[in-house]
């Protein structure tokens, strides 16, 4: 797979537990270069535990998770013994990792526009005028030009969803994480959503995307990846994976979501 | 009834209220700076003690706990006597000195110690106060601004606290209307405020009643100037949202009734 040229994430044996709970068993995932990967599964299947994972939300138990090159979360000791990085390396590794959750997330005392120019200017230390210049045509990107200076109780679920997008892509990060980016909205703003990560697919950006979108998946994802019981049980590029899922597991699921 | 009132000396009232003499304004003005200063520090300790009890590390979690305790567990009269006459012995230097020279002003040694005391005291209720504010916000905001590359202190200033503060003002409202009242137990240690003025007179003039009606006419004024700062700020933060039926006489009130905890 050409995954392995040129690799953006490459996940190794990850292991994870909530207390006695082994949520995550040796999960693999290598994600290339531009590539949209689609993860799908039953809810507790532990997909967006390993999403939360990529970007350290979530610390793990064992395996590693190198995105751009960087280990994720822990660094080298001289002995060879992985152990957890510091708070202010963890949140410069972030900075190329954008993330959507499920709910949003946007800030409810900063405008669209201010929640996404936070970061940059904060983070970044773009200066103001430019960080502004850039989220405006962010907004505009994500067809919100309108609601600048919007307040998100003022946004329908839809719209805040779009900002929230906005707001990760204004790190201008080498990767997107989208944690059932729709699963959380209305069924007419569905769409909307999915329009804008179609587009940033087709625009180049690698993404992952936790989701039971099985349209989305089919149309802009590059590779399926199905887990279920903390494990990733196959995985194909989309029209094999509908066509002829290979796992029973798979088949199972399918049968119950198409 | 006709009596009673009469035994009272309205005009020696009505002097203390209405024409009180230098002595009372210096007392007045050392009053004011001693609850602000300590309200101040108090609040920064809160500030801190909360974060320490959020803390990864136990070591901080249990001091934090224990500052809360040991504080919130025993009468601030005592912890000012402790402050002024005993951090001294225990220490074996002397912490607070007659005369705390800071520089451009000095400050005598009583009311250094007290106010360390009033800022110690309060830190431990704005402790309380500060954790379940930040409690109160979503975790899913604190990990938004983690998945932007923020550390853990910028978000806590940028997203999080100014979220907590809608939550943490009115409270610290009422408990600033309490250090204000509290100031009065420096007096205790001889720091010539108002409490302390109203006691001097009393006992050159022996008419206590006429005294203290004129001091807790002056916290009233105090308190109650304090009680229209408070709405004001809480309507800048939109954190009366909820109460827009209100008027500002309610409020007031309200916030009486609620903040006159006395002494602790």
């Amino acid at each position: 797979m050409s995954a392995d040229v040129d690799a953006i994430v490459t996940a190794t044996d990850v292991d994870k537990y909530f207390g006695s709970n082994h949520v995550l068993r040796g999960v693999s995932l290598d994600v290339g270069k531009q590539e949209v990967v689609c993860i799908i599964g039953p809810s507790g299947s532990g997909k967006t535990t390993f999403l939360r994972c990529i970007n350290h939300l979530e610390r793990i138990d064992g395996g590693r998770i190198e995105v751009n090159g960087h280990l994720i979360g822990y660094r080298t000791k001289a002995d060879g013994e992985l152990v957890e990085d510091s708070e202010r390396n963890i949140a410069r590794q972030r900075t190329e990792i954008g993330f959507v959750f499920q709910r949003f997330n946007l800030w409810p005392h900063k405008t669209a526009l201010e929640n996404i120019i936070e970061a940059p200017v904060k983070v970044r230390k773009v200066s103001r005028a430019e960080a502004v210049a850039q989220g405006e045509a962010l907004l505009v990107r994500v067809g919100l030009a309108d609601k600048r200076n919007a307040y998100p109780n003022k946004l329908s679920g839809g719209q805040q969803q779009r900002v929230a997008i906005a707001r990760a892509l204004a790190m201008k990060p080498a990767l997107m994480l989208f944690d059932e980016p729709t699963s959380a909205l209305d069924p007419e703003m569905i769409g909307e959503v999915l329009e804008v990560m179609q587009e940033l697919a087709a625009d180049g950006m690698t993404m992952v995307v936790v989701s039971h979108e099985m349209g989305f998946a089919r149309e802009a994802a590059d590779r399926i990846v199905m887990m279920d019981d903390g494990v990733v049980v196959e995985q194909a590029a989309p029209s094999e994976f509908f066509t002829s899922p290979r796992h029973v597991r798979t088949q199972q699921f399918l049968s119950k979501i198409l | 009834m006709h009596g009673l009132v009469s035994a009272v000396d309205w005009h020696l009232v009505k002097t203390r209220i209405f024409d009180p003499n230098h002595a009372f304004a210096q007392a007045l003005f050392r009053t004011v700076y001693i609850a602000i200063v300590s309200q101040v520090v108090g609040v920064g300790l809160g500030l801190a003690s909360a974060l320490f009890q959020m803390s990864r590390w136990r070591v901080l979690r249990v001091a934090s706990y224990v500052y809360v305790l040991l504080i919130r567990g025993t009468p601030l009269i005592v912890q000012i006597f402790f402050m002024y006459y005993g951090a001294n012995l225990l220490i074996g230097a002397d912490l607070f000195p007659r005369d705390v020279n800071f520089g451009l002003f000095s400050l005598d040694g009583a009311i250094v110690a007290g106010m360390v005391a009033l800022a110690v005291n309060e830190g431990a209720y704005m402790s309380e106060i500060i954790r379940a504010g930040i409690a109160s916000i979503d975790r899913g905001q604190m990990e938004a601004a983690k998945s932007v590359g923020m550390p853990y202190g910028l978000a806590m200033r940028r997203i999080v606290l100014p979220q907590a503060a809608r939550t943490i003002v009115p409270p610290l409202g009422n408990e600033f209307n309490g250090m204000i009242k509290n100031t009065s137990l420096l007096a205790f240690i001889g720091v010539y405020e108002l409490f302390l003025d109203a006691e001097q007179g009393y006992s050159v003039t022996f008419k206590p009643v006429e005294y203290f009606i004129g001091v807790a006419f002056w916290y009233l004024v105090l308190t109650t100037i304090w009680s229209l700062i408070q709405v004001q700020i809480e309507r800048k933060l939109g954190a009366s949202d909820r109460e827009e039926g209100e008027g500002w006489v309610q409020r007031i009130l309200g916030i009486q009734a609620q903040g006159s905890r006395g002494a602790r």
